[in-house]
């Protein structure tokens, strides 16, 4: 079975071919989009705060994972206080601070 | 319970994946990159030590932004090598099966998702467009030193009044800017901002956004990104790819 490539005239060079992309640019990519399912080791990438960059892992079963609401990182805590307040201290700076215009 | 000692790591998804780009092809743990096959699919996968990349290894290892560095990059690498060749659906980090089989099953649960997953990225990559407001104005007055409390509030009124329609300007800029490439992309997605302690960057950042272009269209896209650039220097707009469509191959087991 194949896919049916697309007529291209013109690829671009290559895929990631550019200079070696910055790290925030493949943080996101791989840690919040690509195909999501449900492996046997389940380790769900929960509480990637936002304020500090400490990474929290938390292993659960697929059910509890759910229950879990793996969606956390659509409500973006710095623009939700009562969120902010849920989440550990950073180091002392707020992101927040200095992205409202308002200051 | 015990872990067994070898877990199957699995980078991406996708049709007749082997080829000769594999050969001496490593993953995130060093290891070989193989491929699994399943009711007409193929799924990039690699062997890694469960010590390591286990549940209790992996949690160690990414709360090290160092360590997860080095395993995001890895994972993206392989990804990339193959996406040079063929059309694949990335899989996210840590998606790990207890073996082949394992892998299989889950390939062919999502056949069909899998399948209109790739036939809408085949031919096409990502391409990602930030843009940063950078607050230059035109006309801005030289404030000189505040004579009374008044005047001080004054002034400090203006300067945020000033900041806020900046930041309005550019906002609409932006609007513009992703709705102009949106026409020339087949889909597109608007992202929130990069976290700065992720992407160390202090700017402000407007506009996160991802594109799925045709190959055929991609110099016509990148173009477009430079005159958007120039005919908005309220922006700084940056144009990062292409891709492995990370944003447009969507199977998602938790929805």
């Amino acid at each position: 079975m194949t896919i049916e490539p697309r007529a291209s005239s013109s690829a671009p060079v290559g895929v990631g071919s550019h200079e070696p992309a910055n790290l925030g640019d493949i943080l996101e990519r791989v840690l919040d989009r690509g195909v999501v399912i449900v492996g046997d080791i389940r380790i769900s990438l929960l509480d990637i705060e936002l304020l500090t960059v400490k990474l929290r892992l938390l292993i659960a079963s697929v059910d509890t994972a759910r229950e879990l609401g793996i969606d956390w990182w659509e409500h973006d805590p710095w623009l939700t206080s009562s969120a902010r307040k849920s989440l550990p201290p950073g180091r002392g700076h707020d992101p927040a601070l200095e992205a409202d215009p308002d200051d | 319970m015990t872990e067994p000692s070898v877990a199957v790591w699995v980078y991406a998804v996708g049709v007749d994946l082997d080829g000769p780009w594999l050969a001496g092809a490593t993953g995130v743990d060093g290891e070989s990159l193989r491929v699994v096959s399943a009711s007409g699919l193929a799924a990039l996968v690699g062997s890694v030590d469960s010590g390591r990349f286990g549940a209790e290894g992996l949690r160690r290892r990414l709360d090290d932004l160092d360590q997860l560095e080095g395993i995001a990059r890895r994972h993206h690498a392989a990804i990339a090598l193959i996406a040079a060749h063929r059309p694949v659906a990335p899989a996210r980090l840590a998606t790990l099966y207890a073996d082949d089989d394992r892998v299989r099953t889950a390939v062919r649960r999502h056949r069909d998702e899998f399948l209109a997953a790739l036939r809408n990225v085949a031919g096409r990559l990502e391409w990602g467009v930030k843009a940063y407001s950078t607050g230059s104005e035109p006309d801005q007055p030289t404030p000189s030193a505040p004579t009374s409390g008044t005047a001080y509030l004054r002034q400090r009124q203006a300067l945020l009044s000033a900041r806020n329609s900046s930041w309005q300007r550019a906002a609409e800029s932006a609007h513009a800017v992703h709705d102009r490439l949106s026409e020339i992309a087949v889909e597109a997605r608007e992202h929130r901002p990069q976290d700065p302690n992720l992407s160390g960057d202090r700017r402000s950042m407007i506009l996160n956004g991802a594109y799925l272009v045709d190959n055929e269209h991609a110099e016509e896209f990148a173009t477009a990104v430079a005159t958007l650039a120039d005919e908005h220097p309220e922006l700084a707009v940056e144009l990062t790819g292409p891709w492995p469509a990370y944003s447009f191959a969507v199977v998602d087991d938790e929805q």
